[in-house]
């Protein structure tokens, strides 16, 4: 029988003392590494959500005037403190930039992604740990180049995350669309070769790396979906740098790859000829569907063990929960024309699409019946963390079914570049792995730093964020089944979306309450790294996985003078031959019947 | 032993889980058919295919448009393809070298397949400035773009590859590389040898414009 | 601790969810059955299909929404720790998971056929002969309407002789031609007869923009160095709003035009008429 309740190790890794430099900033520990990436990525969240309160600020109340605003940032407002059209929309570029890369695929592949893997598998370290502090110090590179875009004279691009060409292969076409787009590119550029770097590693130390007795499939869904993810990473990104690739030609060097003949700017006709815009579609929808499942997939896996673990059961067939994951993730490849239903992509490919996209609702339907099968006949802990994971649910559902409006190209026509694609993927990429990373965030924060977060807060913070969610979010379908286009500055400029006006409103100030909510968490984790109730035993959720060996805070190396032998599955919750409500994934095997 | 012949026996490339843990010193420590350096090196040429994917896919779709001109290739980039060939079948020859425990030969045949691959680069800047002295610049035709952008890629990648080639040839001669451990040179050569095939496949996609 | 077969604990934490589930439940049943807002009315003739198309995914979807938001309410509420019980430790259902997964490939499928059908028949059917043509050109941030007048013959346009002054004259309607004579060409103002088919070829001078006609159901992106159709035929005479719905710059908010659909060929025609002797002077 295990010892649950361990006290701290002595037989700590030996380890030469390093200065606070090495230790804490230029560290190749993967645990510190993904603490910077974690913290880091809150940094990027605070700067992204600033930047939708703005947006917000300006769709409730389009005729608004903001002095205040207008003084902090002049050239942003007219004198009369009127939001400039331009900058509404850079507002809307680099929200979504920031938020898709910099805020949750890194916080998601980044932060629990290097903190977990080696503690879950059983080793001391990731692969290559040098190259892994690299891809956090590439990031952060990306990072300061982004918010960089910020602050440059012509402003931050304005056409949008997704950079539809020519607007974005003609420098000259507007002032943001110069420098800014430029810093852009470069971001992102430099966010992939860190995902680049973080994805090699993650599944050379996956394969290659764990412990004695764990076998793939008793892997906890983290460590699968954190491996299916850098895989599809892999995949996708690559050919995002080739469309930004030749995009910068396109800018700078005189090309045509998107820029076809015919195009008149400043009532001229420019020399560009032979390109085709709708070819910066395809490149980059090919990579940016793999990238929305990039987001969830690990927020999937996350959200599933900590639902299992506060249930107290196992997750609901999980071999099926795998078998979802690699089918979401293969069929990803294939769907994404589904973005450009009406873009003058062929019709007939766009049937293809529909086709492909409706079966890809398929495994994503049987993940959610298996979390329903979850919670069915649970004993379920109200943790904060478990809470947030229960919450996941019901926002993947939400978001996902309104997927398949979209997927219908018929109906698609009428709800494309609407706010009911808004309403669609913020559910979905958005707040259900917001969720999930808080879940991810309460439950291993012991791990990380030896103390609890403050649970009230947490549960007062879960209550107004998950109706604060739904109050943003779920009017926004209807704002769009009632026409209102996307990324516009004034919508009253328009008759027929003038009666629903009040949504909009009603939106802005509930995204003010969320954000509200989101700071209460903010102060909660911050001021428990120093203040909050300390972990005094090792496994203080009864967690079986193996993390939960180590102690709280994990030292460096992670295990004791002996790596852990795993003899089971990791979701021995409630089993019926134990006098403990778990057994962890090192109790040895039972000789009778139930092997997994 | 070779990674097919494990198959055979195993029913799978995947090992069972190690029994001595190795710290991560990225070596190929265990019970492992394939070492980490290895993986990691498939796992780079896995994104370094998608990128050339990415780059190929358009150049595919915008040759079907009514507007694509073709420029001449120059001829001395099918020189180059050979040099770029012959570089890696001396990579080949300095692998066959360590297997049969023959330093010098090694450091021979890896410092030929590096100044081959110098001059392949050299005859590549050479087709530029021919195509340049001609009047075809970068964006005289889509053709030209491309030819510009991929040779000029693939051209990046290579040099990443010589730095490579450059680290290995320095452990040769600190006499790091032996018959059983050789991993570093294999890792060299595949990544080599993969950008040959990749220079190969551009090329005829250029060509057969 | 004891092997409990208990029912699970109702918790306050539980009833909460519970009660929120049911509260999303309600609203959103409100919002999509009682319509306080909704589509714009329904004005074209293919419209009719999809939304129908929309009612028949709405239908499935919302039956889907309700049950398992319900079914998580329930269970969250049900299913409470107690400190003394475990949980149950099945956690596998072949034939409970074939059957779902199955039921809803089916489901998924037949949505699929309906959709394909209005689909295929809206993209694949031959251009009506008796149709309006009219040839949209959008720009940053406008847009234009051109028609072929009465020899209905499109007047040649050059993007050479594109300009800034007139409508006619930033489509570069080249007036050499004897083609162009009666061509009219119109800003944001499009006028169409009342039940007669209507092919709008839509091009772009600069950017993807995208014409909207919510009433219409119409959207198409616009893009440069492509002329698409886009076929509709409106049904409902009145004035309605055409929207840009492809990001295109910062003044994309303002790319508003209006499509007045006229009660009779003849009030069309007649318009046509004070256009035409608007641009020649007559």
């Amino acid at each position: 029988m295990t010892d649950t309740h361990g006290h701290q190790h002595e037989g700590e890794h030996d380890h030469p003392q390093l200065g606070f430099w090495r230790k804490y900033v230029f560290s190749t520990d993967h645990k510190v590494i993904g603490i910077q990436y974690l913290i880091t990525a809150m940094a990027m969240a605070v700067i992204g959500g600033t930047l939708s309160l703005l947006m917000r600020l300006q769709l409730g109340w389009p005729h608004g005037s903001f002095p205040f605003l207008a003084k902090l940032m002049p050239k942003a407002f007219d004198n009369l403190g009127h939001m400039d059209p331009g900058f509404y929309l850079s507002l809307v570029t680099m929200h979504g930039t920031i938020m898709v890369f910099f805020l949750f695929t890194a916080v998601l592949t980044g932060g629990f992604g290097n903190f977990l893997i080696p503690l879950q598998i059983g080793a001391r370290d990731m692969a290559f740990p040098f190259l892994n502090a690299l891809s956090y110090w590439v990031f952060l590179c990306s990072c300061v180049v982004i918010f960089s875009a910020l602050l440059v004279e012509g402003g931050a691009p304005l056409g949008g995350w997704t950079a539809y060409a020519p607007l974005s292969a003609l420098p000259l076409i507007d002032p943001h669309q110069g420098t800014g787009m430029t810093l852009w590119i470069t971001a992102i550029a430099l966010f992939t070769a860190s995902g680049l770097m973080g994805g090699l590693n993650y599944i050379t130390t996956i394969l290659t790396m764990r412990t004695k007795g764990l076998s793939m499939m008793r892997l906890p869904l983290t460590q699968w979906s954190l491996l299916i993810t850098a895989v599809l990473g892999l995949l996708a990104f690559p050919v995002l740098l080739a469309a930004a690739i030749l995009l910068v030609f396109d800018r700078v060097g005189g090309t045509s790859f998107f820029i076809p003949g015919g195009i008149i700017m400043g009532g001229k006709l420019i020399e560009h000829t032979g390109g085709h815009p709708l070819l910066w579609q395809h490149l980059f929808w090919f990579f940016g569907h793999p990238e929305v499942y990039i987001v969830i997939l690990p927020a999937m896996g996350i959200a599933s063990d900590i639902l299992s673990t506060f249930c107290r059961k196992p997750i609901f067939s999980y071999k099926m929960m795998v078998y979802a994951m690699a089918a979401i993730s293969g069929l990803s490849f294939i769907v994404w024309g589904h973005h450009m239903f009406v873009s003058g992509m062929s019709p007939f490919l766009g049937s293809v699409f529909t086709i492909t996209t409706l079966l890809i609702a398929v495994p994503s339907a049987v993940k959610t019946f298996n979390w329903l099968g979850t919670v069915w006949g649970a004993r379920i802990q109200f943790t904060s963390a478990g809470l947030f994971s229960i919450g996941f649910i019901s926002l993947f559902v939400s978001g996902g079914l309104s997927g398949i409006f979209l997927g219908t190209s018929a109906a698609d026509i009428q709800l494309q570049d609407t706010y009911f694609v808004v309403a669609h993927f913020h559910l979905v990429m958005a707040i259900a792995p917001l969720f999930a990373a808080y879940a991810g965030l309460y439950y291993w924060f012991p791990k990380m730093f030896g103390r609890f977060m403050n649970e009230t807060a947490g549960k007062i913070h879960f209550w107004a964020s998950f109706v604060g969610v739904y109050c943003v979010f779920f009017p926004m379908h209807i704002l769009g089944i009632g026409g209102q286009m996307r990324r516009i500055y004034d919508p009253l400029n328009y008759n027929f979306l003038q009666p629903q006006q009040i949504l909009n409103e009603f939106i802005s100030m509930s995204a003010f309450f969320l954000a509200a909510a989101q700071i209460l968490f903010l102060v909660n984790f911050f001021v428990s790294i120093w203040s909050g109730k300390r972990v005094t035993e090792n496994n203080p959720w009864k967690a079986t996985t193996l993390e939960w060996e180590t102690p709280c805070p994990t030292g460096h190396g992670n295990f004791g003078p002996e790596l852990p032998v795993v003899h089971r599955w990791a979701f021995d919750y409630s089993p019926p031959d134990a006098k403990e409500d778990f057994l962890p994934q090192t109790a040895p095997a039972v000789p009778a019947a139930r092997q997994h | 032993m070779s990674v097919l012949s494990q198959l055979r026996r195993r029913g799978s490339i995947l090992p069972p889980p190690p029994t001595n843990y190795d710290g991560g010193s990225g070596g190929s420590g265990g019970s492992f058919p394939l070492s980490r350096a290895y993986i990691a090196t498939w796992i780079l040429l896995t994104a370094i295919i998608m990128l050339f994917a990415g780059l190929s896919s358009a150049y595919i779709v915008l040759r079907g448009l009514p507007q694509w001109q073709n420029i001449t290739v120059p001829r001395i980039v099918w020189a180059n393809t050979l040099v770029l060939f012959a570089s890696s079948v001396a990579l080949e020859f300095a692998r066959h070298a360590v297997r049969r425990n023959q330093p010098a030969l090694v450091r021979q045949w890896m410092a030929i397949s590096g100044i081959l691959g110098i001059g392949f680069l050299a005859g590549q800047v050479v087709a530029w400035r021919q195509l340049v002295a001609a009047g075809v610049y970068l964006a005289t035709t889509i053709h030209s773009s491309f030819f510009y952008v991929l040779t000029g890629v693939h051209a990046l990648h290579l040099l990443g590859g010589l730095v490579g080639l450059g680290v290995v040839l320095q452990k040769a001669f600190a006499n790091k590389l032996t018959a059983e451990n050789h991993e570093p040179l294999k890792v060299a050569a595949l990544y080599w040898h993969f950008m040959d095939v990749v220079w190969i496949y551009c090329f005829l996609l250029l060509l057969l414009a | 601790m004891a092997d409990g077969k208990g029912p699970g604990r109702i918790t306050t934490s539980g009833l909460a969810f519970g009660a929120l589930m049911a509260i999303l439940i309600v609203v959103s049943l409100w919002l999509f059955m009682a319509k306080p807002w909704w589509f714009p009315t329904l004005a074209s003739v293919h419209g009719a299909e999809i939304d129908a198309v929309f009612t028949a995914v709405l239908i499935v979807t919302g039956i889907a929404f309700v049950v398992t938001q319900a079914v998580l309410g329930y269970f969250v509420a049900r299913y409470g720790a107690s400190g003394n019980e475990k949980a149950d430790y099945w956690h596998d259902n072949p034939k409970g998971e074939f059957f779902l997964l199955t039921g809803t490939a089916l489901i998924l499928v037949v949505l699929v056929f309906m959709g394909q059908r209005v689909w295929l028949k809206y993209y694949f059917s031959d251009l009506p002969k008796n149709a309006v043509t009219v040839q949209v050109t959008a720009q940053q941030f406008s847009w234009f309407m051109h028609y072929p007048g009465a020899d209905g013959k499109f007047g040649r346009t050059d993007l050479t002789l594109v300009g800034t002054s007139s409508p006619a004259n930033q489509v570069g309607l080249d007036d050499n031609d004897p083609a162009s004579k009666d061509d009219v060409v119109i800003e944001r103002d499009m006028h169409v007869p009342v039940n007669r088919p209507v092919v709008v070829r839509l091009r772009s001078k600069d950017v993807i923009h995208s014409f909207n006609l919510p009433y219409q159901r119409v959207k198409q992106d616009a893009v440069p160095g492509l002329s698409i159709e886009v076929p509709f035929t409106p049904n409902v005479a009145g004035t309605y709003e055409i929207a840009c719905a492809e990001l295109c710059g910062n003044n994309h908010y303002k790319m508003r035009g209006t499509i007045t659909v006229e009660a009779s060929e003849a009030d069309f025609e007649a318009w046509l008429k004070t256009k035409l002797s608007e641009r020649t002077g007559d």
